[in-house]
């Protein structure tokens, strides 16, 4: 037995839930008498809903297949050797669940070097070896491919991508290597690095072809019969291809520095994985392949053993699995349907909510406001968003006729709900507003229609007490930019029913949101954790800490924007707003900065001006802080603000705002954008000891988004 | 409003290789619609002077119009195939005279003036849609007696028809598979069937059938080469108890499709696309079902006596093979050999298999092959018998003719 089969055996005894890979050879004649063939098909057995995938005992039948036909080509049974996938898939990497059992080192290495170990030998068959990318081809399913002397790719194929980088690891069977080698480090860096930050974009089979990755392309319904016939053709010599001379100079190095910009505007430096493709593929222009799989070893085996990997294989699994299935949602079926929908306010959150529902539900949909001008506004605004769509190409005139018809604007309620069967409100954030307007749908609404309010912070509860019906009022709150933030906190009230909580979570279904279900707590989950950790950064400001220190200090995060940026963002006032509600809730804790009060009296919009193209602290704004002598360093700031944030889930948790941890983790990434990396937050507040320091206890088990003990 | 008919012409045409029905036949994980896709993909891609637009119509034969050859098989397979939208289709069933009944229909109305190219084909997965699938006859045809119950069995009609003709004896029908077979194997030797095959990927899960995976099918499956006399003397009659029809002089049961364009001549002339065989006439016949095979004959005279030819005018004949006994009686009506190196020069049915309403086509496409290569030879025939008693003959010009010159 060679090492590499004891390598994998090993690997194999870990992992016994493995679906696993068979490696099929079959033989066939290439048309125009070009010879015989082994062609090898990659297939877990299932049909296309699971995708076949790596693990140690697929590696070990892929090297059981290269067996027979390295012997058939050394001894000139065969004059190539192709390998494609199931109908739709070719292959979508390593098994994700495999690496999450790891927890030891040696195990880690001996996954890329059993990759590595199979993958190569297929560069080394006495005769050439073609690629089929028939469909889905992701991380070690490109690899595969990579390590073939030629490569075709279908046009139908609708995602390919090196995800590595995404999760927390590298192309670590040839990616990083064997990439640049073939398309030059620029492209390289651009499907390794950038796509994978750039929330893990698929490339299409055009795109593989446009890149260099494929040799040739073809369409979807004789994809097989055509790269065969292509096969012939390279075989005979019919075909040559030919393909752009990688340059090797001074292009490779600022392909590599432009990688590092990019990785650091998206993770800071916060996440190795990025910086260590990078340094493979800065590595790789030697041209010396070995040097780079033993990289490539290395990078994998030290993610692997690391919190990060973990932490973002936790956080795919939660947008991929729980995100789809929200915990404590009720029994689907006693849903109501939904063919109606009123929205009462036609400002721009309402004129958006009109929008996402017209869109993705197809119903009618009616606006109302206090005044014909706000109404004609507000229909207005989604017109206009459709005629953009149309502009885009995005829906046809057929699509953008439908949809235009569908929206409506009135005056009267009671003409515009009367058969509504969903009325949602986004009116001012004031509970006897919000009161009167639930009052007044009560009345000419259905019996059945839900009520729901996308209040960010008022009480859900409270909201519904006066009415007949308060079983049917939940909170839907969304987050701005409303067609982008995945998620939508879904309040349950005091008396919100079960078949109404049904209906709230069968229209975020079809909204296509991630829904989540909380507590009527106030300010429910994301804000009260945002409000919470830019409170402390703002109380470490007000005690003394300069601005830039304090904004440092929380850098190492990788957060997707630094907390005064996003307090600009969110705005200063309603950030204001916010504070003040939870700190009429939890004085103890939530503080009302009296620095964030003077900069939104004096009308500021932010605490940043730009004329230099970076953030600078406004002076106006340097001018109205007024500050302690309490003088925090960087690691200081970023203990106090962690140990805030740890202390608050800790407290929503105990009260049961949400039903655990990882639902706190899927708002943060879905409705913040919190990093992958961070696994939301628990994850690092667990790897970095603060959950332990602040409540004794960390949030989530080990081996749960960490190495298994 | 007067109208002048026009020329029609087959401008080309292509088949799947054809398989063995069954678990282990090789298209059997393969759906019926992506065959007929692909032969319409090959003919589109082997005439790329041809701009699809222009295409008006897809008519595809199918006898079990059920499931992937249902649907509207004639629209489905276009829109599958990446025809334009505008591309209509429509679906056609004349069983085993399917595929050539889309080419006379078409061809129909190219004449007419109301199309000027179209696509005319057949499907039939025999193992996905075995013979009979969800008939329901009528009980009138056995209460009444309209026909006689064999009528439903082809191989019970092909028996029928040797009681007809006593001459045709087991050993003529032998005779006649072993030189099908014989012929079909030079043909293959020779070339004159791999240029108007499509190459077709195929799936296998099941290990039973043999290597798994993807494959590629490149050559007919039914074919057996080397048969003998001795090989088919022995073989059962599954039809009657010492009976003559045996698995060796017919056509088994087979998975395959075909595609062809039919267009008008001027069009093809202005689009420069080939001329392979010029339309004279076409015709249908009706007969007993009960000796469906003896179909052909009136066929032929209808056809020979609307284009003003007789029988000797044919030098080249290609008549479907659903048993040698049905070829046999052909040959004897006309007084032809059962040698006659004019008929069936590459072999037929029962060497290459015979999928049902795909089958007209393959005739086509030999025929066209044999034209180019025998400039002396003005005319030829397409013929088949068809279940339920009935004909189909289509009488074909060969526009390499040389006799003039």
């Amino acid at each position: 037995m060679s090492t590499t089969a004891e390598l994998l055996k090993g690997a194999a005894e870990l992992f016994p839930d493995e679906v696993v890979t068979s490696a099929h050879v079959r033989h066939l004649d290439l048309p125009s008498g070009a010879g015989r063939f082994a062609l090898i098909t990659l297939d877990n057995g299932f049909d296309h809903t699971k995708p076949t995938t790596f693990g140690p005992a697929s590696l070990a039948n892929l090297g059981l297949a290269i067996d027979q036909v390295e012997k058939e080509a050394a001894a000139g049974e065969i004059v190539g050797v192709g390998i494609t996938g199931k109908p739709f898939v070719f292959a979508v990497g390593a098994d994700l669940k495999g690496v999450e059992l790891l927890k030891e080192y040696d195990h880690a290495l001996a996954i890329g070097k059993g990759g590595h170990e199979v993958f190569k030998r297929l560069a080394g068959l006495a005769v050439p070896t073609f690629a089929y990318y028939n469909g889905a081809a992701m991380g070690g399913g490109v690899e595969v491919g990579l390590h073939c002397t030629y490569r075709t790719v279908s046009k139908a194929l609708p995602a390919f991508s090196l995800p590595e980088v995404f999760l927390g690891l590298v192309p670590g069977w040839g990616g990083c290597t064997l990439l640049p080698n073939l398309i030059g480090a620029d492209k390289a860096v651009s499907v390794i690095v950038e796509n994978s930050l750039n929330q893990n974009k698929q490339l299409k089979g055009q795109q593989v072809f446009d890149l260099g990755i494929a040799d040739a392309l073809f369409e979807g319904a004789d994809f097989l019969e055509q790269s065969l016939i292509w096969t012939a053709n390279v075989l005979k010599g019919d075909v040559t291809v030919e393909r752009p001379v990688v340059d090797r100079g001074e292009a490779w190095d600022q392909a590599v520095a432009r990688g590092r910009f990019v990785a650091d505007s998206k993770v800071h430096g916060a996440a190795p994985a990025a910086y260590r493709a990078l340094d493979i593929i800065a590595a790789a222009k030697n041209g010396d392949l070995q040097q780079g799989y033993d990289a490539e070893d290395t990078a994998l085996a030290d993610l692997i053993m690391g919190g990060e990997l973990r932490a973002g294989i936790y956080a795919f699994n939660l947008v991929q699995k729980r995100g789809k299935r929200p915990a404590g949602a009720p029994d689907k079926n006693l849903a109501r349907p939904v063919t109606k929908v009123g929205v009462v306010g036609a400002g721009l959150m309402a004129s958006q909510l009109a929008l996402l529902f017209l869109r993705r539900l197809e119903v009618p949909v009616v606006l109302t406001d206090i005044d014909q001008e706000r109404v004609d506004k507000g229909v207005g605004y989604v017109h206009a968003e459709i005629e953009k769509l149309l502009g885009k190409g995005r829906i046809n005139q057929d699509k953008a006729n439908r949809l235009k018809a569908l929206v409506t604007g009135v005056l009267d309620k009671a003409e515009g709900f009367a058969d509504a069967d969903f009325v949602i409100e986004a009116v001012f954030e004031e509970i006897g507003v919000k009161q009167q307007v639930f009052a007044e749908v009560e009345a000419v609404a259905p019996a059945h229609a839900i009520l729901a309010t996308n209040t960010s912070s008022l009480s859900v509860s409270e909201m519904a007490s006066k009415l007949q019906h308060p079983e049917r009022v939940v909170g839907f709150h969304f987050f701005n930019p409303v067609a982008v933030l995945p998620l939508l906190e879904i309040v349950r009230g005091e008396q919100t029913d079960d078949a109404s909580l049904a209906t709230a979570f069968a229209v975020a279904k079809k909204l296509k949101k991630t829904a989540v279900l909380t507590k009527d707590a106030p300010a429910f989950v994301v804000n009260r954790i945002l409000t919470r950790f830019m409170g402390e950064v703002q109380n470490v400001i007000d005690e003394g800490t300069p601005v830039e220190v304090a904004e440092k200090g929380v850098e190492p995060l990788g957060l997707p924007m630094s907390p005064l940026v996003l307090l600009e963002l969110v705005g200063p006032a309603i950030g204001l707003h916010v504070s003040e509600t939870l700190n009429r809730a939890f004085p103890d804790r939530f503080t009302v900065s009296p620095n964030l009060k003077a900069v939104v009296e004096a009308g500021k919009r932010g605490f940043y001006v730009y004329d230099s193209g970076k953030p600078e602290l406004d002076p106006e704004v340097a001018a109205l802080l007024k500050q302690g002598d309490t003088v925090l360093t960087e690691e200081q700031v970023r203990a106090r603000v962690l140990d805030a944030v740890a202390q608050e889930i800790g407290l929503m948790l105990d009260e049961g705002v949400v039903a655990e941890a990882q639902d706190i983790d899927l708002c943060l990434i879905t409705g913040a954008g919190w990093p992958f990396h961070l696994g939301g937050i628990t994850p690092y507040l667990d790897r970095e000891g603060v959950s332990e320091r602040v409540n004794g206890k960390r949030f989530l088990a080990p081996g749960t988004a960490s190495v298994p003990a | 409003m007067p109208r002048t008919v026009r020329d029609v012409v087959f401008v080309d045409g292509v088949r799947t290789p054809f398989g063995k029905a069954g678990p282990k036949g090789i298209y059997h994980e393969t759906r019926a619609d992506d065959l007929v896709v692909k032969a319409i993909r090959e003919l589109l891609r082997r005439n790329p002077g041809l701009d699809p637009k222009k295409i008006d119509e897809v008519a595809i034969a199918a006898t079990t119009q059920i499931g992937d050859q249902g649907l509207t098989i004639g629209r489905t397979a276009g829109i599958l195939a990446g025809l334009p939208q505008s591309v209509p289709g429509y679906s056609i069933d004349r069983m085993c005279a399917g595929a050539l009944t889309a080419v006379t229909t078409v061809a129909g109305s190219v004449a007419f003036g109301a199309y000027d190219i179209a696509i005319a084909g057949g499907v039939e997965h025999m193992g996905r849609h075995p013979m009979g699938e969800g008939v329901d006859p009528n009980p009138r045809f056995v209460s009444e007696k309209l026909v006689d119950e064999s009528a439903l069995f082809m191989g019970m009609t092909a028996e029928n028809l040797h009681d007809r003709y006593p001459q045709i004896t087991k050993l003529r029908a032998d005779e006649y598979a072993v030189r099908s077979q014989e012929k079909a194997a030079k043909a293959y030797a020779d070339g004159k069937i791999q240029a108007d095959l499509v190459p077709i990927s195929v799936r296998r899960t099941n290990a039973d059938a043999g290597e798994t995976g993807w494959g590629l099918v490149t050559a007919d499956e039914p074919m057996r080469p080397g048969t003998t006399l001795e090989n088919l003397s022995g073989l059962k009659t599954p039809f009657r108890v010492h009976g003559r029809v045996t698995a060796g002089n017919a056509a088994g049961l087979n998975d395959g499709a075909t595609a062809s364009l039919i267009a008008s001549e001027d069009f093809a002339r202005e689009n420069n696309l080939p001329v392979k065989m010029r339309l004279v006439a076409y015709s249908f016949a009706g007969v007993e079902p009960e000796v469906m095979g003896y179909g052909p004959i009136p066929a032929t005279e209808k056809a020979l006596a609307q284009a003003g030819l007789s029988i000797s005018d044919i030098g080249l004949f290609e008549i479907n093979e659903a048993f040698a006994v049905q070829v046999l009686a052909f040959l004897d009506h006309y007084g032809i050999a059962d040698d006659d190196e004019r008929v069936n020069q590459y072999g037929g049915a029962i060497a290459f298999g015979h999928p049902l309403a795909s089958s007209g086509v393959r005739l086509m496409t030999q025929l066209a092959r044999q034209f180019e290569e025998q400039p002396h030879v003005r005319y030829g025939l397409t013929t088949m018998c068809v279940g339920f008693g009935m004909g189909a003959t289509v009488i074909w010009e060969n526009p390499h003719f040389e006799g003039d010159k």
